[in-house]
């Protein structure tokens, strides 16, 4: 039998005092398609070298991570999220492979929309400099105006297009 | 004072504490539920407000802590990372990233969770964020512009709102607990079997007290730096506030002396320094009077550390404040630097001038005594002056900048 989700408020909790305990240590907040994008500045780097070294996002990127992108905290965090994220599954009893979709659509369109949701979360977060944890939940932390004006406009852009993405869900 | 790692923790120990955060963060985001894309999107149909729940008071939480620790002096938010306002991009990359979020069903950490417990869709959301990133980056060139433009600095809220950092922190806590009470009865109305069902009642009424009372708390908490400053800075406080002080004579003769155990801690803006400084000073912003790494140079107890500023009460404040963060032996120059130019290197004024105005302090000599001061004013102005030029031209800013925490998503 599957076991219940904690309860939400608790979580949020731990999450905040998760948060807190990175700030105070680190001196910076939690993140995770920072991740992102040292894996493909890494594999461009990897794969294309000269034209990572003609681009000036690769370079100005692989300069600011020192000589191995993939060395980088975040990438060390994300990592850390995937073995969190499994021995939670382990103890509530939830590794499954399975696909989440609303009622009425196929699988292969509900991952084809996970896909495009993911191309434009990657996108937007380096227009942001973060995403919902980088910018939005450590901007609130931290009280940054750049931080709380991206949350607002994720959750504002949710709810204000939410009606025409029903299908999806409901 | 905290944070530790630009001094403390090494690189490579970092790393490891990034690992056990994560670990920490996902094994949270799991047992939240935000493995689940459909939960995550029920935040935007009413069906399931877990998102809004979790996230909120893991801000406020986070927020609040900040606050109390900053407060009670342990945390300096000078050293913490402050995501940098870019305000066109942060709106245009947030709205894109609404988008993504009701399309894709995640956002990059949740999917992260959710792959690691076998969920495809999940898989997929990270193959698109991968593209997503791949996209931009080869497209830089066109996104450059608007990426960067708008920049306001690493500002904070409250001071882009113009008000304190208590009020907004008061105010986000009262939006936060009622936007989960209004929530709530709107969960109960789109799905009574919602996770709303199982709340205990009596816990959460305690607990958004117990958040409100944190609130109204945080409203008299402002920052040490800011609470030190205001306290030193009271006309009340200065008047009784006692500091040794040194006359302008005294200073020129240590100076010409080399005396060994002087050390000039000057407060004057850095411009002004860099046109006249004293040999062997140090020009720190009273900023930095609270850093730990200029601890070494104020908490020598084997020097006279005297503090000079452009006029007295400055530098009062000064020693007030290096007298509240636990420094001793300090002294005060009197009426400030002018009086030094005014005094020693014009020679403008007879032995019988104010020399410390704070106190209202009179030398008053007899006929020798004002020989004496006008023949040692007359030689320590010109060799003070000879070496001021000097000290001007061999000046390298003793100050240095620890380097600042860098971070982002």
């Amino acid at each position: 039998m599957k076991t219940k989700y904690m309860n939400p408020y608790l979580a949020g909790f731990f999450l905040g005092l998760t948060l807190l305990a990175t700030i105070v240590i680190t001196g910076r907040g939690l993140g995770a398609s920072g991740a992102l994008k040292s894996t493909v500045v890494a594999t461009v780097h990897a794969f294309a070298p000269e034209h990572a070294a003609s681009s000036k996002f690769y370079s100005e990127n692989f300069n600011s991570l020192h000589e191995n992108p993939l060395k980088a905290w975040l990438v060390f965090e994300v990592l850390g999220v995937i073995i969190g994220g499994f021995l939670s599954g382990v103890v509530s009893d939830r590794l499954n492979f399975v696909t989440e979709r609303g009622p009425h659509i196929t699988n292969t369109m509900r991952l084809g929309f996970a896909l495009i949701g993911g191309l434009l979360f990657g996108l937007g977060a380096q227009f942001a400099r973060g995403c919902t944890s980088g910018a939005a939940l450590t901007g609130m932390a931290v009280l940054s105006t750049g931080g709380i004006i991206t949350m607002m406009a994720i959750f504002g852009t949710g709810y204000a297009v939410a009606y025409f993405f029903r299908k999806l869900w409901l | 004072m905290f944070p530790l790692v630009p001094n403390l923790i090494s690189e490579e120990l970092n790393l490891i504490v990034a690992l056990l955060i994560g670990i920490a963060f996902g094994f949270i985001l799991e047992q939240a539920g935000f493995s689940s894309s459909r939960k995550l999107a029920g935040v935007f149909y009413g069906y399931d407000f877990t998102v809004l729940r979790v996230f909120f008071t893991a801000g406020v939480t986070a927020m609040s802590g900040v606050i109390i620790l900053g407060y009670l002096g342990w945390l300096d938010t000078d050293f913490i990372y402050i995501n940098p306002t870019y305000l066109q991009a942060a709106i245009l990359g947030g709205v894109i990233m609404g988008f993504g979020f009701i399309i894709g069903g995640f956002c990059p950490g949740t999917s992260v969770c959710g792959m690691a417990i076998g969920k495809i869709d999940a898989m997929f959301f990270v193959g698109g964020g991968l593209i997503g990133v791949f996209l931009y980056a080869e497209l830089y060139p066109w996104f450059e512009e608007i990426t960067n433009a708008s920049f306001l600095g690493n500002v904070r809220i409250f001071n882009s709102l113009g008000m304190s950092q208590g009020l907004f922190a008061l105010i986000l806590i009262v939006l936060a607990v009622g936007a989960f009470i209004m929530t709530t009865m709107i969960e109960k109305k789109v799905d009574p079997e919602g996770p709303a069902k199982g709340f205990n009642e009596m816990y959460h009424r305690l607990a958004g007290i117990t958040v409100l009372a944190v609130g109204v708390v945080l409203l008299f908490m402002p920052d040490y730096k800011e609470r030190v400053m205001n306290e030193v800075s009271q006309p009340e406080f200065l008047k009784t506030f006692h500091v040794q002080e040194m006359t302008p004579d005294e200073l020129a003769f240590r100076i010409i002396d080399h005396d060994p155990k002087l050390s000039i801690i000057d407060i004057r803006p850095a411009d002004e320094f860099a046109t006249m400084l004293l040999p062997g000073s140090a020009n720190l912003e009273m900023k930095q009077l609270f850093q730990k790494e200029f601890s070494e140079l104020l908490g020598n107890r084997h020097k006279k550390k005297v503090i000079v500023a452009n006029d007295e009460n400055a530098a009062r404040t000064a020693a007030a404040v290096v007298q509240r963060l636990g420094y001793e032996n300090f002294s005060v120059l009197c009426g400030g630097m002018s009086n030094l130019v005014q005094t020693v290197l014009e020679k403008k004024a007879g032995g019988d001038n104010i020399v410390c105005p704070f106190t209202n302090q009179k030398q008053t000599f007899d006929i020798r005594q004002v020989k004496d001061t006008e023949r040692f004013r007359s030689k320590a102005g010109s060799i003070l002056t000879g070496m001021i030029l000097d000290a001007k031209n061999s000046a390298v800013k003793p100050t240095k900048l620890i380097k600042k925490v860098s971070g982002g998503c």
